[in-house]
This record gives C-alpha cells, sequence and structure tokens, in this order.
C-alpha cells in the first residue's frame, strides 16, 4: 500500500484513492466545497489546493536522498487539487505551507466578492462551510469595492427546495446530485463568467422524492427547506440521533428540536444503510405526529358521557387490569404494531404468552408498493417488521391472524381486543367493524385517531422521538433510537440533548420548556398491568428490557446499547462480530455553535 | 472584649469634650449648604434626559422602511441573562426574514448592551429610557409593539454608537 506523509502525518493509503479520501479516512481535514465521498469529483471550487511532492529519483529508480538519509522531495511547481489527485508512493501533502495557505485565501476571497454576506437571513448560517472556511482560511478582509453581481433569489426549484442565486457558490454539487443519486438530471449552469447560475431545464421541476437531500448537501445557503424555512436557528436547536419510523430501511436521522418540538429532521451518515440521504416523505411526514394531536395522559371513557375523559395512571391500570381479568385468555386478541421498538414488541409477545396467555396475536403489514423504489423507501412502512416477527409477534398456535379476527370477533368468541399502537379502524373496514362489535377496546396510542375513537380505555404512549428504543430494518440491521422530546416522565436534563436554551432557562421561563406530554412506553404500561394480574417485571429502562431480549432471543445475543451506537446498528446474529464501521467518516452539514 | 485604652472619648481635646461648641460647628456647615446650588431635582415633575452613551434598556428601531431587525436571532444568543426571544417569519420584502415575535423580558434583561453590539442590522439600541415599572411579571416582557421606536427618538444613541462602536 502506498504510503503519504499529510501534513507530517503518516498515513497508509490503498492505491487510487485521493487525497482528500485519505485525509477523511484518517481523521484529518482539507478544506473544500465541492468535494463530496457519495458524488463524483468535479474540481471546481479550488478550495482543496494542496502543495504535493514526490521523492526525487535517480535514473536507476533509487531515491536521492539528503545528508541525513531522508528522501528528496521534489514539490510541484503548481497546487493541485487533493480531491482529484490519486495518492502514490512516497508523495509528501502540505495543506498548511505558505503556498497552500496562500491559494485558500485567495480561493475564499474570490467566492466572498459575490457572496451576498446576508448571514444574519440565511438558514445555513451556524453550519454553513463557506462561514466556517471564512473564519479558519480566509484573510477576513475584502479588498472588493465595486457592486455585487445581483442574481434572483427565492426561485421555487420544487416542492420541497427553495434556490438563491446570489448565495450560490456554483459547486455544483446540487447538480451531481440530481444527476447521480436522484436520477432526476434537471439541473444545469447556465451564463459565463460571474454571472453563471444554476437553472432548472424549462419546463422541470426537481422534484425527485429524494430532492431535499441538496439541502444538507449545498455549502452555503443556497439551497433552503421550504418547510423548515426561518423557523428556528440551528443554534437554538437540540439534535438528536435517531432512526426514521418511516419505512422499514430505518434511515438514520436527526432530529432538530426547539422548545421540545421537533422543527426538522435531517439524514445523517451510515454508510451500511442510507449513507448520507433520506427522502423527502420521511423528512416532512414523520414529525408532525410528534407535535400535534397527542393523547396527553391516561384516558377512561365514561358510561354517563361516552366521551373520553382524562384519569390517573392508577386508576387507568386498575381498569386496564380489571377489564384484563374479566376475560378467558381466548377471548382476549392482541392487535401490535410493526412500527413497536424491539422492546415494545418483547413486552407485548411477554405480556401475551406470560400474563394474559392468549394465542391470539398479531400486527398489520403496512404494504404500499407505490412507495417503495430501488434506492431507500422501501414498500413495507412499518420500520420495524423484522424485528417484531424476529422477537415472535405473531399468532401462537391456534391463534388467530388479523384477518380471521373480525368474524371472530362478530362471534363474539374473541371479546377483548388489546391494541397497542396501532390505528386498525383507519386500515380495513372489517377491523372497524370488529372494534365496533367487541366489548372491550383497551388502546395504546400516542394520537387521537379512529381507533382511539372507539377505545374504552386509552394510555398515552410515547412516539418515536421520546423513547429509548432499537429497530431492525429490512438489512435486519438493529439501530438505535435515543429520544429527542422530553415527556413528563422523562425531563430533558436526563441525559437528552439540550440546546443553551433547555440547559439554562429556568422554570418560570415561559419558553423554557414546550409542552411536554405525560405519556409512557409501552414495556411501562405493559409493567404495571402485568404487576396488577400477578406477574412482576423488574425493568426500570429501555435498556435493561433490551439486555433481557438480547439474552433470550439468540439473533440478539451479544448486542447493547453501547455496541449498537458505536457500530451505527448490528445484523442480526452478528451481536458477537458486528460489522466493521467504515473508516470514510464525512459530514457534510454540521452545527458548530 | 472591653477596650480600656485609646478610647473615642479619650481622643477627643477639650473643647471637644464641651459639646456645645462642635454642635455650633456642625449647624453652621448645615446653614451654609442652604445658599449654594442644589444637585437633586424634583423627580418625577423634573426628568433627567440622560447622554446618548446611556444605557437605558434596549428597544428596537423602526425607521422609514419599517422594523431594522431580520429576526437573525443574535441578540438572543448572546444575552447573557436569556431576556430576548425572537421568532422569524418569512416575508416579501426584500430583507426576506422579519420577527413574527420579539420579545425582551425587562426582569432579566441586565443592561449590558451586548444585543446592541452584536446587532448586524443597527436593530436594537439602547435607549434613555431608564423608568420601568411593572405590576405583575408578564408585564415584563415587552412585546415587538412595545419595544418598536421611531428612529428619530433614537439619533443620540445611533451617533453614540457610530462614533465609538
Amino acid at each position: 500500500m502506498p504510503v503519504i506523509t499529510l501534513d507530517g502525518h503518516r498515513l497508509e493509503v490503498p492505491a487510487g484513492k485521493t487525497i482528500i479520501e485519505a485525509a477523511y479516512e484518517n481523521g484529518l481535514q482539507i478544506p473544500h466545497f465541492c468535494w463530496h465521498p457519495a458524488l463524483s469529483v468535479a474540481g471546481n471550487c479550488r478550495m482543496c489546493l494542496v502543495e504535493v511532492g514526490l521523492p526525487r529519483r535517480r535514473p536507476d529508480g533509487s531515491l536521492e536522498l539528503d545528508a541525513e538519509g531522508q528522501p528528496l522531495i521534489a514539490f510541484l511547481p503548481k497546487l493541485q487539487i487533493a480531491c482529484a489527485t490519486p495518492v502514490a508512493d512516497g508523495m509528501v501533502v502540505n495543506t498548511k505551507s505558505e503556498r497552500a495557505v496562500q491559494a485558500q485565501q485567495a480561493v475564499m476571497e474570490f467566492l466572498l466578492i459575490n457572496h451576498p454576506l446576508d448571514c444574519p437571513i440565511c438558514d445555513e448560517a451556524g453550519q454553513c462551510k463557506l462561514q466556517e472556511y471564512a473564519f479558519r482560511y480566509s484573510r477576513r478582509v475584502s479588498r472588493f469595492q465595486e457592486e455585487k453581481v445581483h442574481k434572483p433569489k427565492r426561485i421555487i426549484w420544487g416542492p420541497g427546495v427553495i434556490f438563491d442565486a446570489e448565495r450560490c457558490i456554483l459547486c455544483s454539487r446540487c447538480i451531481r446530485f440530481a444527476n447521480e443519486i436522484a436520477k432526476q438530471p434537471v439541473l444545469t449552469f447556465v451564463e459565463r463568467n460571474d454571472r453563471v447560475t444554476i437553472e432548472l431545464y424549462p419546463g422541470t421541476e426537481f422534484d425527485s422524492p429524494y430532492s431535499m437531500n441538496v439541502i444538507e448537501l449545498c455549502p452555503v445557503g443556497a439551497l433552503t427547506s421550504r418547510d423548515f424555512r426561518f423557523q428556528a436557528r440551528v443554534w437554538e436547536m437540540s439534535f438528536t440521533d435517531s432512526i426514521c419510523p418511516g419505512c422499514a430501511r430505518g434511515c438514520n436521522i436527526r432530529i432538530g428540536v426547539h422548545h421540545n418540538e421537533i422543527l426538522r429532521l435531517e439524514p445523517r451518515r451510515n454508510l451500511h444503510v442510507n449513507q448520507y440521504w433520506m427522502c423527502d416523505e420521511g423528512r416532512l411526514t414523520q414529525y408532525g405526529f410528534v407535535n400535534h394531536n397527542r393523547v396527553n395522559g391516561p384516558q377512561l371513557r365514561r358510561t354517563a358521557t361516552g366521551q373520553l375523559e382524562p384519569t390517573t395512571w392508577e386508576e387507568a391500570y386498575e381498569a386496564v387490569a380489571a377489564a384484563l381479568r374479566r376475560y378467558k385468555p381466548t377471548e382476549i386478541a392482541i392487535i401490535g404494531s410493526g412500527r413497536l421498538t424491539n422492546e415494545d414488541a418483547y413486552a407485548v409477545v411477554k405480556f401475551a404468552r406470560t400474563v394474559l396467555r392468549t394465542p391470539h396475536l398479531d400486527f398489520p403489514r403496512r404494504d404500499d408498493p407505490y412507495f417503495g423504489d430501488d434506492f431507500l423507501r422501501c414498500r413495507d412502512r412499518n420500520p420495524n417488521t423484522v424485528g417484531v416477527l424476529e422477537i415472535g409477534l405473531k399468532p401462537a398456535a391456534g391463534g388467530l391472524s388479523l384477518a380471521e379476527l373480525p368474524e371472530q370477533v362478530r362471534y363474539g368468541s374473541v371479546r377483548c381486543l388489546y391494541i397497542v399502537e396501532e390505528d386498525p379502524a383507519a386500515l380495513s373496514p372489517e377491523l372497524q367493524q370488529a372494534l365496533e362489535d367487541a366489548e372491550m377496546v383497551i388502546v395504546h396510542a400516542s394520537n387521537y385517531s379512529s381507533t382511539t375513537a372507539h377505545a374504552h380505555i386509552v394510555l398515552a404512549t410515547t412516539t418515536y422521538a421520546e423513547l429509548e428504543g432499537t429497530y431492525t430494518n429490512i438489512q435486519r440491521r438493529v439501530q438505535l433510537l435515543r429520544p429527542a422530546v422530553a415527556t413528563k416522565e422523562r425531563p430533558r436534563f436526563q441525559g437528552m440533548a439540550m440546546s443553551r436554551w433547555d440547559k439554562f432557562g429556568a422554570w418560570n421561563d415561559r419558553w423554557a420548556h414546550g409542552p411536554q406530554r405525560d405519556c409512557r412506553q409501552t414495556w411501562q404500561h405493559l409493567r404495571e398491568i402485568a404487576r396488577r394480574l400477578g406477574t412482576t417485571w423488574k425493568w426500570s429502562r429501555s435498556e435493561e428490557v433490551f439486555q433481557e431480549l438480547a439474552h433470550e432471543i439468540p439473533s440478539f445475543a451479544g448486542m447493547t446499547y453501547e455496541l449498537l451506537e458505536a457500530y451505527g446498528g448490528i445484523v442480526l446474529g452478528k451481536g458477537r462480530s458486528p460489522d466493521p464501521v467504515p473508516p470514510l467518516r464525512y459530514e457534510s452539514h454540521v452545527l458548530k455553535p | 472584649m472591653n477596650i480600656q485604652q485609646n478610647t473615642e472619648a479619650q481622643r477627643m481635646s477639650f473643647w471637644e469634650r464641651l459639646y456645645l461648641p462642635e454642635i455650633v460647628r456642625g449647624l453652621s456647615i448645615t446653614f451654609r449648604q442652604m445658599f449654594k446650588p442644589k444637585f437633586t431635582r424634583q423627580y418625577p415633575e423634573e426628568r433627567w434626559e440622560p447622554l446618548g452613551s446611556y444605557r437605558g434598556y434596549p428597544v428596537l428601531v423602526l425607521d422609514e422602511d419599517g422594523e431594522r431587525c431580520v429576526a437573525c436571532g443574535l441578540c438572543s444568543r448572546v444575552c447573557p441573562a436569556l431576556a430576548i426571544e425572537v421568532q422569524a417569519g418569512e416575508t416579501e420584502r426584500e430583507k426576506e426574514r422579519y420577527p413574527v415575535k420579539f420579545e425582551i423580558n425587562m426582569l432579566r434583561c441586565i443592561y449590558c448592551g451586548f444585543c446592541e453590539e452584536v446587532c448586524p442590522e443597527e436593530a436594537i439600541v439602547m435607549s434613555k429610557g431608564y423608568e420601568l415599572v411593572f405590576e405583575d411579571r408578564e408585564a415584563a416582557i415587552f412585546s415587538k409593539e412595545q419595544l418598536l421606536v421611531p428612529i428619530e427618538q433614537l439619533q443620540d444613541r445611533l451617533e453614540f454608537l457610530r462614533r465609538y462602536k
């Protein structure tokens, strides 16, 4: 393998890699705008100019050595771009030498000539490459006295993306993304010289299902999200690593929270799963239900009024336990969900088998052939189908499947429906009829839905953003979710990501907390109900449920939350020998407060 | 502990110990002051107008085109007391961002002037206002409408900033 020296660091790099890849694979940095590891190399921003030298050789191929026995280095007369220069054995690269620094400063000055410097208005401020490099690599003063070139602002590119041509530094990342990743080649450079700008081909729209990834990809604030625009500054938000619950892919995401409300989701690097991307559908639809229409606290339907009315947890659990005691095991059917975390699914299965002893246990599949594609989106819209099945959330011997259930409810052989984080009434008219026919409907729900409209008891449950747990994606990779939104049960200071306002706001600041719902995770509900039915489970945290699950179910053996976090998820059955993390650790969009 | 030496009484001279001459001397000072110019004033009938360098409570500048603030949030970020809350929104104006909500909690404000110093638009300045009286905590949170002050009333401060900032 070629050995290169980069700023004095000796790196062993596989042949064929470029200098910038070698740097990022070894935790070093080279300033750049247009290079991105997942895109082709354009080499047009010139920010990654570095000084490159090769050892001097005699005609017979031997190295020329200096007086101290070190090889003499012949530096190339001109600087090279690190993104397009492959490594060679003995190569010496300087990114901090006088010539390289001069080039970086010149490029920065050049890029800033026509950049509007409207950082106070721009959404990118705080995570902008140009802003950061202006501090790190520019001379910090401009010699440009003339009028800046004005270009169109607020051009709508598509349903998700809005373009500001003045801020654009013409790195062409979005063009390459559209061509290579989104496979919707609608963008191109037009004009010449300082009037160059990016335009859509006439009559087209950038509406690919992955179009909004260009927002993170854009090194400046030229491309902003129409959904998020101006809602908060990045430094006012806290960011939590989590998993998108939108489909079985389980794209790694970062949840941006402000005043305890989710304002945006953005993709997070995981080269095993989603690389650097996520789909627009996931980004736009998977946070609204966390903020709105939430069940807050346990609710009981009063016979007097026929309405769901808030009650205490104690009373609600007693009511559930009393209701479950009234029926024979075979009269109770549990409808689980593919949206349950592995921990919650484990608790549901354990509850069904050891506490209720009912064989009727199933969950609805969400198959959407129109959603699936050959990139990230999966037709299975449940985020944890694989995990839930692996744990055994399926009808036991003699148990009813979901399709057979409505008939048995109508005949009265199943009289109590126990629905866990699912909305069967919305799925089929038969199931809706079954809910109407059932004598007793107990629902764990995070949001009001057509199912809670039929429920006799509703236990308020966390959404994916409020719990700690794991999902198993379609590639059988178990991935960790961390709580991003505080609840009454779990206040923010208990280990969640915090913004400055979360940290230092006082209890009486009316903005400091935001709405905090009174909701609990499904395994917590089941633990309480199981205790009232005579079985004690000693779980106090999700991690303890996961430990038991990893102990009980062979394919999860060896997994812990620490390992899941460190390896970016572990494939089922590989708990003791996880796939190594790819060395290229690159973030295109990072908050630097 | 009882101090027996070098007490006040021991240090006094004979004339001081006589008491009455000292009273007369003291009263003569009081009497002389009555004919000298006064430094106090009859507040609130007579009010004091501070100079441009005075840091009263912060206000927002309202110029001909409306408010200058673009809701960048830097004042909120820099405020050591977390007194400022800004919520931005989008407008059709050339500067596409504006504050939907701009609130300063005057009970929290410590008049440090960092918000004024950090403001890239010269939109928040320290006013000459020093009279802050509230009947409850909610009233101490000034809304954008309460904070906006026409630019003519802030000329002294803007002049001071231009010269010394």
